[in-house]
């Protein structure tokens, strides 16, 4: 009985990992589309999110709620249902950045096309990291430390990515009005903050892992 | 009225259960790896099989200390022995049940002028100083062994938790067996003399007077587990030492084996006949081996977080416990004697290992039989000598 339930848990724990990282391929590919000005496959990848966001959702309540009910891994619970919170704040970022495109309708001049596909995709790149280091930490807390790491690579790759990309966006002459490098900047800096969540994962992730070392 | 008499230890059994019970299962109930029923049903059922079966090694090295021969004294040196328990706790002093009882046996001892057997009390003591220490050393081997085979196991958070409620049960179970083999001489081992029960034979099966004096003992720890040990449970479990489910699973076996060791009368026998030095089989303190366990681990851990005061306060405890238990005794005697003129010795004449007197007293008797039993227990050296002796 106590197996059956613990492997039903496990196995939508993992099923939310894949959702994590499902919403950061989705995101990735919803950009290039914006960015390349598809828009009819960019309103097809938003509605995925938003449908894998509502999904996400419903699948971290009834993990949470089995943990609490059935008083399963009393020890490591709080953490677990941290760990699926913060997570969940990735989806979310993901999915408003990406409606914030659709409502916004940013003009980005096609010369930084290059620089917000690498932006997205490095953030995205911590994101797949940190959904390894998660997957890591409930297999083998020990070893988390590898993959946690190359998280904090890809966050400071689109620290330094979004910050150039910021740079070249206030510096540029042929756009003339501030309100528009304003509202480019907040683009840069709510694709960069997919990454800096993963950041806050992995910090986390770091101190369950210590708690775990027996 | 016998069990008006039994009352001081059955008493005795329900303070041992409510406190004790918390050594074996307070971090798995406190932090809710296991809910407090099954803890409690475990506890129980273990407890008793393991006083009935296991129980009456250790019961013995106490008679040795001194065979309290009439059921008044007995019972005064169980109720002194809890009262004396139940008075520090409420001071907060560092107590434990089988220092306890040991200074009421010599306050007994003293009171009737029954010299005390030195050998068996420095055995005994000497048993309280070196069980916290292999405790400790238990812990820090089983914790290196653990952290071993998690490396190479590898289970998920998940998996872990599943095994180590299992592994809480079960060495929970074993845990509570020891206890109950172990410190069922705490409880009853004063009435072992002066046992009112006769021996039930149904078909080939006996059982003894002695198995059911343990097992009336056992169902008081039961009832002691079942009735008050929630709540020590909860404090051990959360506020006193903060354990990982894994570690406190590494506290209770070392705790469970190190009670077993001084417990198991086979695993003495089987370790004598392979001429192997066995322990003694003496009632120890389950808290203080939890405390000798928590430091293995603490030492292992670099030596972090280890409270030299309590340490302090344990050693402490091995002197005032029994000196405070034997005043106690020797003053209760003689209220008992002086005032309602109850019988608590009686005048016998000094019986040695070469001097067995027949006398037809049935209590008498019992304490002779008792004696005579002893021989069972003595090395090849000490049957030769009895044997030149006849």
């Amino acid at each position: 009985m106590l197996f059956k339930k613990t492997k039903s848990l496990e196995e939508k724990f993992n099923k939310f990992l894949n959702l994590t990282s499902e919403s950061a391929m989705i995101f990735f590919e919803g950009v290039k589309c914006y960015l390349h000005k598809e828009n009819e496959e960019f309103e097809n990848y938003l509605a995925k999110l938003i449908k894998l966001e509502q999904t996400a959702d419903a699948l971290r309540r009834e993990i949470e709620t089995v943990l609490y009910e059935k008083t399963l891994l009393p020890e490591a619970r709080g953490d677990i249902f941290e760990l699926l919170e913060d997570l969940d704040d990735v989806i979310n970022q993901t999915e408003e950045t990406l409606l914030e495109f659709s409502i916004e309708i940013p003009q980005i001049p096609e010369k930084y096309n290059e620089h917000f596909t690498k932006l997205t995709e490095y953030s995205i790149n911590a994101v797949n990291q940190v959904v390894k280091a998660s997957r890591k930490f409930v297999q083998d807390p020990a070893n988390v430390e590898h993959n946690i790491h190359k998280v904090y690579f890809w966050e400071k790759e689109a620290d330094r990515q979004s910050e150039k990309l910021k740079r070249e966006i206030f510096r540029d002459e042929s756009i003339d009005k501030v309100s528009r490098r304003f509202h480019l900047r907040y683009f840069a800096l709510h694709i960069d903050m997919v990454a800096d969540l993963a950041e806050d994962v992995a910090d986390k992730l770091t101190i369950y892992a210590i708690k775990r070392s027996i | 009225m016998i069990l008006l008499f039994l009352s001081g230890g059955l008493f005795l059994g329900w303070s041992l259960g409510a406190n004790d019970a918390a050594n074996i299962f307070g971090t798995a109930v406190g932090t809710k790896m296991v809910k407090f029923r099954t803890a409690a049903l475990v506890a129980s059922v273990f407890v008793i099989l393991g006083a009935v079966i296991s129980g009456a090694g250790a019961s013995h090295t106490l008679g040795k200390l001194g065979a309290v021969n009439a059921i008044g004294g007995a019972f005064m040196v169980a109720l002194s022995a809890a009262f004396t328990v139940f008075w520090m706790t409420k001071l907060h002093l560092p107590v434990s049940t089988s220092q306890a009882v040991v200074g009421a046996i010599v306050g007994w001892n003293f009171f009737s002028k029954t010299q005390t057997d030195y050998n068996s009390l420095i055995k005994i003591v000497g048993t309280w100083v070196f069980s916290p220490i292999l405790a400790a050393v238990f812990s820090a081997l089983l914790y290196i062994l653990l952290k071993k085979i998690l490396k190479v196991w590898k289970l998920s958070v998940f998996r872990l938790d599943v095994y180590t409620r299992i592994a809480l049960i079960v060495v929970g179970a074993f845990g509570a067996y020891s206890l109950g083999a172990n410190n069922i001489a705490n409880v009853m081992g004063v009435f072992v003399p002066v046992s009112p029960f006769p021996d039930i034979v149904i078909g080939n099966f006996t059982i003894s007077s002695v198995q059911q004096l343990f097992f009336l003992g056992a169902i008081a720890i039961s009832i002691g587990v079942f009735t008050y040990s929630y709540k020590v449970m909860k404090t051990v479990g959360t506020g006193v030492v903060k354990l990982t489910p894994q570690s406190a699973l590494v506290v209770v076996l070392a705790e469970s084996l190190v009670l077993f060791l001084f417990a198991s009368k086979s695993l003495h026998d089987f370790l004598i006949s392979h001429h192997l030095p066995a322990l003694p089989l003496v009632p120890v303190s389950s808290s203080q081996l939890v405390v000798g366990a928590v430091l293995g681990i603490g030492i292992i851990q670099g030596g972090r977080n280890i409270q030299f005061k309590t340490l302090g306060k344990i050693a402490s405890g091995w002197v005032t416990t029994p000196i405070i238990a034997a005043l106690i005794t020797f003053v209760a005697l003689f209220f008992l004697k002086n005032t309602f003129d109850i019988e608590v010795y009686k005048e016998t004449p000094a019986v040695t290992q070469n001097e067995i007197t027949i006398n037809n007293d049935s209590s008498l008797h019992k304490v002779h039989e008792y004696k005579i039993n002893e021989f069972c227990y003595l090395d090849d050296y000490s049957k030769n000598k009895m044997g030149e002796y006849k």
